[in-house]
């Protein structure tokens, strides 16, 4: 049977309940008739032989570079970069698209006598992974060879002695990467490209960057201005990356770019019913509904927390391209549109989500209500091209539980953020010039992201501008079912049910709004019109 | 004529110790509190006026003594029975003379500078504290003519504010209110004399990071004294004032009154790592979290164990924890202390303080309370030598007696908006069961007013 694309269907009598994600759960809610709900297509077919089709895209790159062998030579100095742990989501099962990848180039560096070659995880201001997060990633044996003799590393924002400062781009912004890859002879970049905002020159100029290149776009304007992120030419935030990726281009380092793009098949068969359109669940998709919904309900948070993050996602390579990084992107981006894409005729006053327990800077952590922002202003809002799918001045309604729960190892600066930053102002604006230098610059925060698991003391300033754009546009954000408290804290306003939400919504867009609900995950992007 | 007498039985004693272990306050309805008709003291001599209360304050000293929590260290300067209320506002009922030599007529509203010092007890000389206007370190608390007592308020020779029979005050304690002051306000001099005093003593620094740990009347009077002392040019400026605060009302008092930031206790030490750009370490379960750095002064306004070990573990390494909420017999672990050489500065009652002239002229709020004593270091001249606003210049100094200083504080913050509810002394048991529950209950500071539910 052909794959169904995308698929906006109309609630009508007839329409069962439509699934929302709840955090670490999930629930049943009525939508009002003539609501519209936003499906994502049917998984692509995945690749037969990915270990083939790398080995082929490496022998026949896109763009002006020469086929991977003719770049490797003995004596030359090799570096390895791979995106991290945010990626892709949830982490996939063994073997991960990376340890594919690597491999392939390992094998053919072998072949081409390079023997100078290092492995680094592109953190940029992220958490450094663990080692079983590292060997889920790239292997065991692509672990055991590297890590101990300490040449697979972790990008270092922070170390000013494996940084350098490749000079401003002509807007002025500042250029500095990880030093080793900056002056390798090759840098081959390892993507995976769960969304169309991933990848491209955004790999280099952010994944190896240092707080002091990363501010110049990491910001509120920048953040405005992008809109949206899932579409490149509209996004001030790649327009930036871009101006950056050609200058390290012009610098002369040389990048050789591998992308890959997965299908939606994103949960085990376990929990099949979540990808499944409602009407189309059969007795055992009830049955596991039911069954884990009261399961999950009585469990603590901690350990439904347990329960969700040991999921590994069946997602599988769809395809893969490498070369020069515009051509390799230019490729990606079709790709991941071709699996994504859903049409969507016009805008909605309300736009409904309901949010998973993951995201990607809570792998294996907590999802604390920064992070729940982020994931609904920041990503889920975001999953458009063209136009929002909520009209300006429309209603975003969110369900998540929202506690106000932290990992004190992964978060720490979020936690300080929440506590001493959301209680002062929630303007990102105000927030980035009152606040941003001093959690930046801050040792402790520097101490911990370099010597433990914690995310960077700005992160939770980038994750608050991510949301910037639909702060500006909406003109309210509702949560359903969350901690009153928490919720307010973030400028939003709590609700109990879904019918209060859309009570409470009503003050803002009016009576009889049209309202449309994304069914996500699996992961889509809406083409407006 | 009723007033609040608490006696000594010991049977009483420990039935409001266990009845406070429901929760503070609780000690008033089974402890040696009683409600009895009683005359109005004599004046024990020359100097001496009859006082009578309007609002006297519950005080946080008051429920410790109430709950049977108060240290035995005081059961030598105490004497009983006595009436209890030591932050009084009141008229006089003839005429008398101020601390300030002036001259008061019957009527006058006047506060009360609580502490009965060698001139309310007739001794001469003065003992050398006293004599330096150090009223509160006086050393002769337990001799003179009157029995022993720290305070009026824990004197069987005086009275106190407890009352509505009234209260005898020597003029050394007498201080007119200013106009324009509330009694409310004017209740609230008393403790915020003690802020005022204690923000003196914290020895604070220009550009200093200073933490206040809780924000019940004690915590929020430091930050209004501190806000209006720097504002004022009498006090150093502090680079950031955070304030622990439990409740959501006294976080938002506490910006109000002057705080920088003001978040949970819990928070604080955070906060405190945060600004001063220091790490942290330990915190491991039964440990306190010490950081590397930490506040220059931190001003605990609650007294318990628990309070001081987190402030010593948020000050930086020869910085200066002041205690100024009435503390107890503790447990605690010193070895942060003196491996880094912090100091432990009490900080009690009011006097006199050494403070940097200013040129603007101050409120007549602070003229009518001038210290009898106020000296200047420097020639009558040289305040013109300020030109350049209020804390351009710390050349020059003054003695003024605190209750002064606490005038200018109350008038320019309104700190009446601390009392919040007022109770006559028949529901002395609801009222001293609120004050304990004063932070729970959305309240600051709860009085009596002795003007109510009964006629003098």
């Amino acid at each position: 049977m052909s794959r169904r694309p995308g698929f906006v269907l109309e609630v009508d009598k007839s329409t069962p309940p439509t699934l929302f994600w709840n955090g670490e759960g999930f629930t049943l809610e009525t939508l009002p008739e003539g609501s519209r709900v936003v499906y994502a297509p049917e998984p692509m077919k995945a690749l037969d032989d990915p270990y083939a089709a790398v080995r082929h895209a490496l022998l026949h790159p896109v763009g002006d570079r020469d086929p991977l062998p003719a770049l490797l030579h003995a004596g030359m100095k090799l570096t390895i970069c791979f995106d991290d742990i945010s990626l892709p989501l949830p982490p996939m099962e063994a073997p991960d698209i990376r340890q594919i990848v690597i491999e392939t180039v390992l094998d053919l560096a072998a072949d081409a006598g390079v023997d100078d070659v290092v492995l680094i995880a592109a953190l940029a201001l992220h958490r450094r992974m663990t080692e079983a997060e590292l060997r889920h990633a790239l292997g065991d044996r692509i672990y055991d060879a590297f890590a101990p003799h300490g040449l697979l590393t972790q990008h270092d924002a922070e170390d000013p002695d494996n940084l350098i400062h490749l000079g401003q781009t002509e807007r002025g912004e500042d250029v500095e990467i990880n030093k080793r890859a900056a002056t390798s002879d090759l840098l081959v970049y390892v993507n995976i490209n769960l969304v169309a905002m991933d990848g491209g020159h955004k790999s280099v100029a952010t994944g190896l960057a240092s707080y002091k290149s990363l501010r110049h776009h990491h910001n509120p304007q920048t953040m405005q201005h992008s809109r949206s992120f899932m579409d490149a030419p509209a996004s001030e935030l790649h327009t930036s990356n871009w101006r950056m990726g050609r200058h390290i281009a012009d610098a002369g380092v040389k990048v050789f770019q591998i992308e890959t793009t997965l299908n939606t098949n994103t949960f085990p068969s376990s929990f099949a019913f979540l990808q499944k359109r409602e009407w189309e669940w059969n007795l055992r998709d009830r049955a596991t509904y039911a069954a884990s919904s009261a399961s999950l309900r009585g469990a603590p948070p901690r350990v439904a927390r347990q329960i969700f993050h040991s999921i590994e996602s069946p997602h599988a390579m769809t395809s893969v391209q490498a070369g020069e990084v515009e051509a390799v992107h230019a490729v990606t981006t079709e790709n991941v549109w071709r699996q994504q894409g859903v049409d969507v005729t016009g805008q909605t006053d309300i736009l409904t989500m309901g949010l998973p327990y993951i995201c990607p800077y809570n792998v294996n952590s907590i999802m604390n209500p920064i992070l729940v922002a982020c994931l609904g202003l920041g990503y889920f809002f975001n999953l458009y091209r063209g136009k929002p799918l909520v009209r300006e001045g429309g209603v975003l309604i969110l369900r998540h539980p929202t506690r106000p729960e932290f990992h004190p190892g992964h978060h720490p600066s979020y936690i300080d953020f929440y506590e001493q930053v959301l209680t002062q102002t929630v303007d990102p604006v105000a927030i980035h010039k009152q606040f941003e230098e001093s959690f930046a610059t801050d040792p402790w925060y520097v101490h911990l992201y370099r010597t433990g698991h914690a995310y960077h003391g700005v992160h939770p300033f980038y994750m608050w501008y991510w949301c910037a754009h639909a702060l500006e546009h909406l003109g309210r954000v509702i949560v359903i079912g969350a901690d009153p408290k928490a919720v307010r804290r973030l400028g939003f306003s709590p609700a109990s049910s879904l019918n209060d939400a859309l009570e409470m919504a009503t003050d803002v867009v009016g009576p009889s709004p049209t309202l449309t609900h994304l069914h996500a995950p699996p992961i889509m992007m809406a083409d407006v019109h | 004529m009723t007033s609040l007498l608490f006696e000594r039985s010991l049977p009483r004693f420990a039935a409001a110790r266990i009845a406070s272990t429901f929760g503070s306050g609780r000690g008033a309805a089974l402890g040696p509190l009683r409600l009895v008709e009683h005359d109005a003291p004599s004046l024990p001599g020359e100097g001496w006026a009859h006082v009578d209360p309007v609002l006297s304050g519950i005080c946080g000293s008051d429920l410790a003594t109430l709950d049977g929590r108060s240290s035995r260290y005081f059961e030598d300067i105490v004497s009983f029975p006595f009436v209890p209320g030591h932050e009084v506002v009141g008229t006089l009922s003839g005429d008398a003379v101020g601390a300030d030599g002036a001259a008061l007529a019957a009527g006058t509203r006047v506060v009360l500078q609580p502490v009965l010092g060698c001139a309310a007890r007739d001794i001469t000389p003065l003992c050398e504290w006293c004599a330096a206007g150090h009223v509160g370190n006086c050393g002769h608390l337990a001799f003179g003519h009157i029995r022993p007592g720290l305070q009026t308020g824990y004197c069987a020779d005086t009275g106190g504010g407890w009352s509505t029979t009234g209260l005898v005050a020597h003029s050394s304690q007498l201080f007119a209110v200013p106009e324009g002051l509330s009694d409310a306000d004017a209740v609230t001099t008393e403790p915020v004399a003690c802020a005022v005093h204690a923000v003196l003593r914290s020895g604070i620094s220009e550009g200093d990071l200073v933490a206040v740990l809780g924000a019940g009347t004690v915590g929020l009077t430091v930050t209004a004294a501190l806000a209006h002392l720097v504002a004022s040019g009498r006090c150093p400026a502090p680079r950031a004032l955070l304030v622990g605060a439990k409740y959501g009302h006294q976080q938002r008092l506490a910006r109000e009154l002057g705080a920088t930031q003001a978040l949970p206790p819990d928070q604080l030490p955070r906060a405190v790592r945060r600004q001063s750009r220091s790490l942290s370490f330990g915190g491991a379960p039964g440990t306190t979290a010490t950081l590397s750095g930490g506040a220059d002064v931190v001003i605990d306004c609650v007294g318990s164990a628990e309070s001081i070990a987190q402030s010593i573990a948020m000050v930086r390494p020869r910085g200066t924890v002041a205690l100024v909420g009435m503390p107890g017999r503790v447990t605690l672990d010193l070895a942060p202390l003196w491996h880094r050489e912090i100091r432990l500065a009490g900080a009690y009652a009011y006097g006199t303080e050494t403070v940097p002239k200013v040129r603007a002229p101050r409120s007549s709020a602070a003229r009518s309370a001038s210290a009898p004593s106020a000296t200047s270091a420097g020639s009558a001249g040289s305040a013109g030598a300020r030109t350049g606003g209020a804390r351009s210049s710390v050349a020059q100094v003054e003695e003024v007696s605190t209750f002064a200083l606490a005038f200018e504080v109350v008038a320019a913050l309104s700190t009446g908006r601390l009392v919040s509810a007022t109770y006559p002394l028949t529901r002395f048991e609801e009222a001293v069961a609120h004050a304990g529950a004063a932070g729970r209950r959305g309240s600051v500071k709860i009085a009596f007013d002795i003007t109510k539910g009964h006629t003098r």
